[in-house]
């Protein structure tokens, strides 16, 4: 806490507001701080600050800039799908809409830079400026010009302008071929989990104890901590679950004190949000809404979590369970598996010498036409359907992305297809027809 | 190229050349601070001034070690500014070297001359902004004044519009030309321009005597003659200044008690006094200059010189106003840092226990691109060798971790495998190298032991 309160031209009692606002990172805030200098000196041109998702990196950049009133300008370059936009908020943020306005449509860096010098020209900084730019990683895909211009762009608008660069990705990713002004380089490093303890305990609910809502993120931190270290992420799963954590409590069943038995209760719950929630493939509604239903009937949750409520017709899947044979398994054992009246064979007679991974870590290999359709009548016992709508089934896989179609261009008239859907998936729908499809994989043979 | 006789020049607080580096005022030091009388003046200052110099590129007095190249660019400008002869030139050396500094300084000794003040017109261009000649152009244009004088007037070529501009410098009182400077800093980016045909209407200018010009090219890249087109390279004069620092230890380690020290203009003389003596005791401590010598190992230029010192300077406060050896060996430390084993440091458990498998993949497959299927099987063994199941993670969960590896590009996808191919099958390679891991391992907070043997075992 010291180190953040003695920085001269800063008032103390602002000081002691962000070092309220950021635990755990008061020694960045501090280095960062010391860095920048008193306002009205310069600092250096460009600093960059890499370090995990939610390492506080924009937090604390926030609270600085904002608690100690300096001028700045936050562009997101996610938001900012043309440099257009990072001019205009970057001048309109300094000199005022006015600013923005005079640039020409489409504007180039080099009008840009001739509008802040204009303007500066006009009103001088009498503090650092500065230009905060979040995920900077995605300046790399941006024109070649504007990363290394912004690094050095206190040379170029000869302003008091420092620009601080903030990413995930390390600076060595950055770096251009023929070099670039080197930025400073600072590190946020990942909260420990005693600090990620820390922090999250302080979003406690007023009507519990402070001791009560620690506890459980105590817990919550042994469900995911293994998984997941992002603040963002575990704050989220902390609100989402705290209601049902509170249950037996709030029903007089156990007592707030009680860590074992809350811990009994909460526990495979959170192991069940780690599938769905965690993974996104609910929303935090559902979720909710799941919670409800769960205590009516169990056992929703799983027909949810997968996506194996895809309604095929009968012989689509059947299309499908041979795309995924075809895909997965050697040609050449094809007579083995689909021949009627095969003698027993057994794998080393297939082997080949240089095969030491099985296909299902390789992935599919692609196969033509005709292959899938040889598979396809062999699968399917009974009567088929006309050729023509076994066509149309295909093109519809295509199109549901189950199946994908490899184009070669030389080769137009013969198409490659490959299966594109998970063992999991296969198996679920091989389960709907009855068809043991394991039987027939060469790598479970 | 440093000069030996050429002893430690204190650099002035405000040289007031550089418009840019005008500055307001120092506010008040706060009041409380009044009764230390040292800090009183000092310390604020010193950070100023020293700021200036490591943040802000101020122009120094004299320029370190480049008396030679000072000395022949004067000349050649001379010639166009005075004498009225065109020419052209490069200004080549490696980033941080003083290229953009040789030529500020140059042109703030030439500027002394009343004559050539009132003469030289000079129009900046750099790479970075004027990416293409159209853009060029009307930079030209605004820097020599002259939007006014074109108006709308259509031109038919390039060439023709440059030689109106030249055209129109002669009107008015002088009946002749005036001379320009033409400087053109990250010189290589101009030679990706369509048909190079700035740079060949400058060159073509340059060598018939039309108007005085000088073409100065400020560039990093040694092999910059070899991206010239031929036509444009015959008209460029050849000229060439490198900035090739040959600086030896001994003479880097003068130069960073020099770069530290306070000037004789300081407004607190005694503090700088104490200070310029502190740095002097700093700078024949064993230590600093062993950290010294490593940095000038990596790299000699003065900007990273300037970077290391920026982060001393910062551990300097009120409290201690002095710079320490310790601050020294931090700011190093700083600076050298493995960013990726920072990265690694800060990865859960999951994704540690991926990047060990893809290590072990690595070292059976020789170096081999891997899949997510073929990690999370080599992560599968080493939990089936183990009793109790606290790693069992399922196949989306584990994805998550191996997606976010990818974000952290720490590794990447093959080049040229299609984007059709299902995620767990799209082959990746691992961008860490196998003393990296180790590295990471060691450090990495509450290790489990059994996944410590895993990595360390021989095979997965
Ligand atoms: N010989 C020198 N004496 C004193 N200071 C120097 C000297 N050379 C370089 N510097 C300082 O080093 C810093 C970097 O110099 P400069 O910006 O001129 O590099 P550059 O060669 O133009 O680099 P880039 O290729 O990246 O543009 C400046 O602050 C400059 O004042
Ligand atoms: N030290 C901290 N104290 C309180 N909240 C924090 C702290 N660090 C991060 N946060 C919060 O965590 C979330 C993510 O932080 P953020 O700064 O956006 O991360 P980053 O930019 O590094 O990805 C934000 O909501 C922020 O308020
Ligand atoms: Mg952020
Ligand atoms: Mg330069």
């Amino acid at each position: 806490m010291t180190t953040l309160l003695q920085h001269p031209g800063y008032e103390e009692g602002r000081l002691q507001k962000v070092a309220e606002l950021l635990p755990c990172r008061e020694v960045q805030a501090g280095m960062l701080l010391s860095l920048m200098g008193e306002p009205q000196q310069y600092s250096y041109p460009s600093i960059f600050i890499y370090g995990h998702r939610a390492s506080g990196k924009s937090h604390v950049m926030h609270v600085l800039l904002k608690e100690l009133e300096l001028p700045h300008a936050t562009v997101s370059c996610v938001e900012c799908v043309s440099v257009v936009l990072l001019f205009e908020h970057v001048l309109r943020s300094f000199f005022g809409s006015d600013a923005a306005s005079l640039l020409p449509c489409s504007p180039s860096l080099s009008d840009f830079v001739r509008v802040y010098r204009q303007q500066c020209s006009q009103s001088p900084a009498k503090e650092t400026r500065y230009i905060v730019m979040e995920k900077a990683e995605l300046l790399r895909d941006t024109d070649a010009n504007v990363l290394p211009a912004l690094l050095r762009l206190q040379e170029l608008v000869e302003d008091n302008v420092t620009v601080i660069l903030l990413s995930e990705i390390v600076w060595d990713k950055f770096r251009p071929n023929t070099g670039c002004f080197e930025p400073l380089v600072l590190n946020f490093p990942d909260y420990s989990k005693g600090e990620l303890q820390q922090i999250l305990s302080r979003d406690r609910h007023p009507s519990y104890s402070a001791e009560f809502y620690s506890s459980y993120i105590n817990i919550l931190l042994g469900v995911f901590y293994s998984v997941c270290r992002d603040l963002r992420e575990l704050r989220h799963l902390a609100a989402l679950n705290f209601s049902k954590f509170c249950e037996p409590v709030e029903e007089g069943k156990v007592k707030e004190t009680d860590t074992h038995k809350l811990w009994r209760n909460i526990e495979p719950h959170l192991k069940k949000a780690m599938q769905t929630v965690y993974l996104r493939e609910v929303s935090s509604l559902q979720w909710e809404q799941m919670q409800q239903m769960e205590e009516k009937e169990t056992g929703i949750l799983r027909g949810l979590s997968a996506h194996t409520h895809v309604e095929l017709p009968y012989y689509s899947k059947f299309l499908l369970i041979a795309a995924y044979l075809a895909s997965y398994n050697p040609a050449r054992t094809d007579k083995r598996f689909f021949l009627k009246h095969h003698g027993k064979i057994r794998k080393t007679n297939f082997l080949k010498k240089n095969e030491k991974t099985s296909n299902h870590l390789l992935g599919p290999k692609p196969f033509p036409l005709d292959r899938l359709l040889a598979i396809f009548y062999s699968v399917v016992d009974s009567r088929v359907a006309p050729t023509a709508s076994i066509f149309s089934q295909i093109s519809s896989l295509v199109t549901l992305q189950l199946l994908a179609q490899v184009s070669h261009d030389d080769q137009l008239d013969a198409p490659k297809y490959k299966c594109a859907v998970s063992m999991d998936f296969i198996c679920a729908i091989s389960r709907t027809v009855n068809f043991d499809i394991v039987k027939y994989l060469y790598d479970f043979l | 190229m440093l000069a030996e006789k050429s002893k430690p020049q204190p650099i002035t607080a405000d040289d007031g050349v550089n418009a840019g580096s005008r500055h307001p005022r120092l506010s008040l030091v706060p009041a409380k601070l009044e009764s230390r009388q040292w800090a009183h003046h000092g310390f604020p200052q010193v950070q100023k001034v020293l700021r200036e110099r490591f943040c802000h590129q101020q122009l120094p007095e004299e320029p370190e070690g480049v008396e030679a190249q000072h000395k022949h660019l004067l000349e050649l400008l001379k010639r166009t500014a005075i004498h009225g002869e065109s020419n052209s030139l490069l200004i080549v050396g490696p980033r941080g070297a003083g290229k953009t500094m040789l030529l500020k300084c140059v042109l703030r000794d030439l500027l002394q001359d009343k004559e050539v003040q009132k003469n030289l017109l000079q129009v900046h261009l750099n790479g970075l902004l004027q990416t293409d000649d159209r853009i060029a152009l009307k930079e030209i244009t605004r820097q020599l004044h002259l939007e006014n004088a074109v108006g709308d007037k259509v031109f038919g070529s390039f060439a023709e519009n440059l030689a109106f501009l030249l055209e129109a410098l002669k009107k008015g009182d002088r009946s002749s030309s005036r001379p320009v400077l033409f400087v053109l800093d990250e010189f290589d980016l101009f030679a990706h321009h369509k048909n190079q045909t700035l740079l060949y209407n400058l060159f073509d200018v340059s060598q018939s005597a039309q108007t005085p010009i000088a073409v100065v090219g400020v560039t990093c890249r040694l092999d910059v003659l070899e991206l010239l087109e031929k036509r444009v390279k015959s008209r460029f004069s050849h000229r060439q200044i490198h900035l090739l620092s040959s600086l030896t230890v001994t003479q880097y380690l003068r130069l960073v008690g020099t770069q530290l020290s306070l000037p004789d203009e300081f407004p607190d003389a005694k503090f700088a006094q104490e200070w310029n003596s502190s740095i002097e005791t700093l700078c024949a401590d064993k230590s600093v200059e062993e950290v010294l010598q490593r940095h000038f190992n990596a790299s000699k230029d003065f900007r990273s010189m300037h970077m290391l010192l920026m982060l001393c300077l910062s551990r300097v406060s009120v409290a201690k106003p002095v710079i320490q050896p310790a601050d020294l060996q931090e700011a190093s430390r700083l600076c050298l840092a493995d960013a990726k084993a920072n990265m690694l440091h800060g990865l859960s458990i999951l994704e540690l226990c991926l990047i060990i498998a893809m290590k072990h993949l690595n070292d059976v497959y020789e170096g081999e691109p891997f899949n997510l299927q073929m990690v999370h099987n080599e992560f599968k063994k080493f939990l089936q060798r183990k009793s109790n199941s606290m790693y069992n993670f399922n196949q989306p969960v584990v994805r998550k971790a191996f997606e976010h590896l990818q974000q952290l590009e720490l590794i990447r996808p093959v080049e040229g495998s299609s984007a059709k191919t299902q995620s767990e099958y799209q082959l990746m390679r691992l961008m860490l190298d196998h003393s990296q891991i180790m590295e990471a391992l060691q450090k990495y907070p509450q290790c489990p032991t059994d996944v410590k043997q895993w990595a360390m075992s021989a095979f997965g």
